[in-house]
């Protein structure tokens, strides 16, 4: 059974997204990282591209799978996580602690749009 | 029905109908809409007993002519040791499928594994993928290849004095995928570097593919070309023939990204177009957007060496349509043909048949001269093809080397021919080629 | 030798080496001209071996590879047909291999005879108009058939129709292809036995649509009933159909893709012409065209004269451009023009038969054990969906690794996508029924291990020259020359 956080946001395609002042931290959640299997690369976006929500700003690699990321949330990346240039694993071992992207947030009220824990929990077992 | 190729007896073939519960084989397209049933015979010729079909290909064989072979442009007559027909007849390797199972692979893999460290030795990169098609089109991927890791750039600059052969591939593949290429003009038989310079301030280039030696065979001084191209935040790409880089500057040598090119002069026949090899060699930081397979050096459970495909998360099998490629082989054999070549061969062979090309193009160069009948074009230095002028009638010339045997240097226009000397023409050739020349 | 592990960078000794070359008796030094700066300054790395050490060294390489010539393939997709031995001789003739591809006509007339016969071959074993065989592989046809297309649509002033619609179930390389054309794919949803949703695809085919990428039979091995109607609901649409030639094995002798309503298709002759794949290539990839197309294929072409005499062309200004920078891989077409004259139309007619029969047999046999999705008789191919009996746990994966232990070749696995377990069996027609009987009860051994001894599959293989590799390290920190396996070790 993988882990959901009740202090952020989920989008259907897996990534969480986690709002303070106007910084939204964006990763990938722990299902999604059970589901992919050992993470062995992590394709990020650079620091002042423009992301939107739905928009896929980057990709992470297993062995045999790829999943393109899907960004929850519009607005500025303002900082990419290097340790997972080369630690990819991290994701495997905390998917929740180990983000991927920073962004400074164009619209807030994008954020009604995700699913909150016990929706997204429901997604899973699904 | 029974054929050498087709091994069903009747008594099989009833035994087999039985099994899956029907009565004939047309049974087994009953399912076809009768409309689009095959219901004529083939428009084809009959079968053919191996005796006939010998006798079919000599025929065949003898409407072709072997010539002595003085014309370059891409495909160069360089000597191919005997050991690699009889090691590449091993069934175990030209019967192989793709190495998609490392267990029962290890043969293939740990051969292209070696390529790819000959080639990046050579090209001095970093790394090398297990090869393309041919050189034409490992160049037109290259050029996706820089624009994919530029991210938001859509724009490449590819130089006129690149083989005609590449450009209109690159030319084609650009166009359909709708990335902008930009052709930079020769000056003096070189790149006109102003006018790439010009280009590069102009701004949004991804990269910028320039050739050694070029279309002419004249060596190209790229002398603070990758400084200028990196401050343009572009990628540089030499498009380069990986024999002469056992002598000339390597592609990292000129501080290049990525390089690419064809692999038929590591000794591989000229076959008449094919097949050859394409390669890319790459540095580290765009490998994640290199296309095609790539070998990687890994261990077995119980701690043994081993080999297998890696990085394949950017391949159209896993991938689709985000794919850095759509391509999903590579001229396997043909890099298990260079790969013997190159462990033949080495660093010194390599140079050898280097210098011999060099010392037989440039003595046929100053012969041609002394005639008075040919005259320089570019005063630049050469390795083993060049360009010279005439007012023969060049078209009348190739025609009677023809009739001697020999093909002549490749025609131009402008009146200007193209020859290519390689280790395997000797000095008698070479001067029966210019005697034969003032005949006409 | 057994056991042998070297890499041929160790076993170099300086001052070895492999190779004759003529003593240069020119008395001009060519290098001398070039200047310095434009030489090399460090030596390549390249091994230092003798001629025997190259052999030997190769000869066990090859002893560490499966082929067709070792064993069996039941490889999905990929028909892995015998590569005769004729072919290779012939392909060999130093009349051929010896030809520049720039020579003069006049001195290629053969070379150019066999290369006009097969397209006309191939154009009727296809029921289409003309081919081009300057494709190199499978999927650089279908990026080249794609080119056609588009090229197609442009030179009517149809700009706008830039989608092409694939199946959800076809190979990867259609919307690969696709995208490198600068093609939008647009995917159709497959019916539970593979087929085209002949509802689902009506409300796609609108004026932005260029064509359809279909196989057929498809990926399931199941032959595309309504292929007429959809071929006629495309046409009237204004786009094109093309047919993914990967699956033309079945069809040969009994359907053409010409008579289906396909306008472009790709033939991967290393399949279904026997051409060996060579451990990954060199393949060849002739596409073919309907006769409303043919002014688009690429140059060079080859054509004939009145007179007889052959030609290449390279001025046609309504082709697409050039995918080559010569004629193809020309050594390839040779041994696929020999393998249809040792067939002749009297026996190339039964390849299709004698492959489907053959994949009926296996599926008839095996579908006790292992989990048949699609009931009905399919075409050359089948997929199963892993094993019937999933308490065991043990997966497709494990089963194909075990398949190598007893000196077959695995199925093609985990394609198509359209099931969790997929395991994709191919046998082609060259396969004798006691091969077949042979497989058919390794398959049964593997599935009561599976149920009696289950870990004994889930470990294998167990007695290949090396065994289950981590892949999880190589993709993570590539190891990718000999320089930087040295330096990982060190």
């Amino acid at each position: 059974m993988s882990k959901v956080l009740n202090d952020r946001k989920y989008a259907d395609s897996h990534e969480w997204v986690k709002l303070e002042g106007d910084i939204a931290t964006i990763g990938i959640s722990d299902y999604a990282q059970h589901a992919l299997g050992n993470i062995v690369y992590v394709d990020m976006p650079e620091v002042g591209d423009e992301v939107n929500q739905g928009d896929d700003f980057g990709a992470v690699e297993s062995v045999k799978a790829a999943s393109d990321l899907i960004s929850p949330i519009s607005g500025e990346v303002v900082e990419v996580n290097e340790e997972l240039v080369d630690k990819p694993e991290l994701i495997n071992e905390d998917a929740f602690n180990n983000w991927i992207i920073k962004v400074k947030v164009s619209d807030p009220a994008e954020l009604d749009k995700l699913m909150d824990a016990e929706a997204y929990k429901k997604l899973c077992e699904a | 029905m029974s054929h050498k190729y087709m091994p069903h007896s009747e008594e099989d073939i009833k035994i087999m109908l039985e099994k899956v519960g029907v009565t004939s084989i047309d049974d087994l397209y009953s399912d076809v809409p009768s409309d689009v049933i095959l219901k004529k015979e083939y428009d084809i010729p009959s079968c053919m007993s191996e005796i006939e079909l010998r006798k079919h290909f000599k025929e065949l064989a003898d409407k072709n002519t072997q010539l002595v072979v003085f014309g370059g442009q891409g495909a160069y007559d360089h000597y191919s040791p005997s050991v690699i027909p009889h090691l590449l007849s091993r069934s175990e390797f030209y019967t192989a499928y793709t190495p998609y199972q490392p267990e029962i692979s290890q043969g293939t893999l740990q051969y292209i594994f070696e390529y790819q460290s000959m080639i990046t030795e050579l090209t001095g990169m970093e790394a090398t993928n297990a090869s393309m098609y041919d050189g034409a089109t490992a160049a037109a991927e290259t050029m996706f290849m820089m624009v994919a890791s530029s991210r938001k750039k859509n724009r490449v600059l590819i130089s006129g004095t690149v083989s005609d052969h590449v450009r209109k591939v690159v030319e084609t593949y650009t166009k359909f995928h709708g990335v902008d290429l930009t052709v930079i003009p020769e000056k003096d038989g070189v790149t006109d570097l102003d006018a790439l310079f010009n280009e590069l301030e102009k701004g949004d280039v991804a990269g910028a593919m320039l050739p050694t030696p070029n279309k002419y065979g004249i060596i190209e001084d790229f002398t603070g070309v990758a400084d200028k191209i990196h401050a343009a935040k572009g990628f540089f790409a030499i498009y380069a023939d990986p024999s002469s880089l056992a002598v000339l500057k390597t592609p990292a040598e000129w501080g290049a990204d990525v390089a690419c090119g064809d692999g038929q002069t590591l000794g591989m026949p000229l076959s008449f177009g094919g097949p050859y090899l394409g390669f890319i060699s790459c540095n580290k930081g765009m490998l994640r957007k290199m296309p095609g397979r790539v070998v990687g050096a890994t261990k077995d459970i119980d701690g043994k060496r081993g080999f297998v495909l890696t990085l394949q998360a950017r391949e159209q099998h896993i991938r689709r349509e985000k794919a850095t490629s759509n391509i999903c082989s590579n001229q396997s054999l043909m890099a298990l043909y260079a790969t013997i070549y190159l462990s033949l061969l080495g660093d010194k062979g390599l140079k050898e048949v280097n210098k011999l090309s060099c010392d037989g193009a440039h003595y046929l160069y100053d012969k041609l001269l002394a005639t008075g009948k040919f005259h320089p074009v570019f005063d630049k230095p050469f390795l083993k093809e060049f360009v010279v002028k005439t007012d023969l009638d060049m078209k009348k010339v190739n025609a009677y080397l023809l009739d001697n045997g020999i093909m002549g240097g490749v025609i131009l226009g402008d009146g200007k021919v193209e020859f290519a000397v390689t280790e395997k023409r000797t000095k008698e050739e070479i001067d029966k080629l210019v005697n034969l020349m003032l005949e006409v | 030798m057994k056991n042998y592990d070297k890499i041929i960078f160790e076993l170099s000794q300086p001052g070895r080496k492999g190779y004759s070359l003529p003593k240069d008796n020119y008395d001009t030094d060519g290098l001398k001209d070039i200047p310095s700066d434009l030489l090399r300054e460090k030596d390549a790395e390249l091994p230092e071996v003798s001629e025997l050490d190259v052999v030997r060294h190769y000869t066990n390489l090859s002893n560490k590879n499966f082929g067709v010539d070792t064993g069996f393939y039941p490889l999905g997709s990929c028909t892995m047909k015998y590569n005769p031995k004729i072919n290779e001789e012939l392909c060999a003739l130093p009349e051929f291999t010896s030809l520049h591809p720039l020579q003069d006509e006049e001195s290629v007339q053969g070379a150019l005879e066999l290369y006009y016969n097969l397209q006309q071959m191939l154009s009727e074993l296809a029921g289409l108009k003309e081919f081009t065989l300057n494709p190199y592989a499978g999927a650089h046809g279908e990026l080249t058939g794609l080119m056609v297309m588009k090229k197609y649509h442009e030179a009517r002033g149809d700009h706008k129709r830039t989608k092409v619609i694939v199946p959800d179930s076809a190979h990867g390389t259609n919307p690969a292809s696709a995208m490198v054309a600068g093609l939008e794919v647009v995917e159709v949803k497959s019916k539970p036995n593979g087929s085209i949703d002949v509802e689902d695809l009506k409300p796609l085919l609108d004026d932005t649509v260029a064509g359809i990428m279909m196989t057929n039979p498809n990926t399931l091995g199941m032959f595309e009933t309504e292929i007429t109607e959809i071929a006629k609901l495309v046409h009237e649409a204004g786009g094109l159909l093309y047919y993914d030639g990967a699956n033309l094995n079945p069809l040969l002798g009994k359907v053409r893709p010409g008579d289906m309503g396909f306008d472009i298709m790709h033939i991967n002759l290393h399949k279904t012409f026997s051409t060996p794949h060579g451990g990954g290539g060199p393949g060849s990839g002739p596409v073919g065209v309907a006769e409303h197309l043919v002014k688009h294929l690429p140059n060079p072409r080859v054509v004939k004269d009145e007179k007889g005499k052959f030609h290449i062309t390279s001025d046609n200004e309504n082709a697409l451009g050039n995918i080559s920078a010569f004629l193809g891989n020309f050594g390839v077409m040779m041994r696929a023009y020999a393998y249809i004259l040792t067939l002749g139309k009297e026996n190339i007619k039964n390849v299709g038969p004698l492959a489907t029969l053959n994949a009926n047999y296996i599926k008839e046999n095996l579908k006790d054990d292992y989990l048949l999705p699609i009931e009905g008789v399919c075409k050359h191919e089948f997929v199963f969906d892993g094993l019937k009996d999933k308490s065991t746990e043990v997966t497709t994966l494990n089963v194909a690794k075990r398949l190598l232990d007893y000196g077959f070749h695995a199925p093609t696995i985990y394609f198509p996508l359209l099931f969790h377990e997929s395991m994709m069996i191919e046998p082609t027609e060259t396969e004798s029924k006691d091969t077949l009987d042979q497989f058919i009860e390794v398959m049964h051994t593997i599935a009561k291990e599976a149920k009696e001894n289950p870990e004994l599959v889930k470990n294998a293989p167990n007695n290949t020259i090396v065994r289950k590799l981590d892949e999880t390290t190589a993709a993570k920190n590539p190891i990718l020359t000999f320089k930087a396996l040295k330096e990982n070790e060190a």
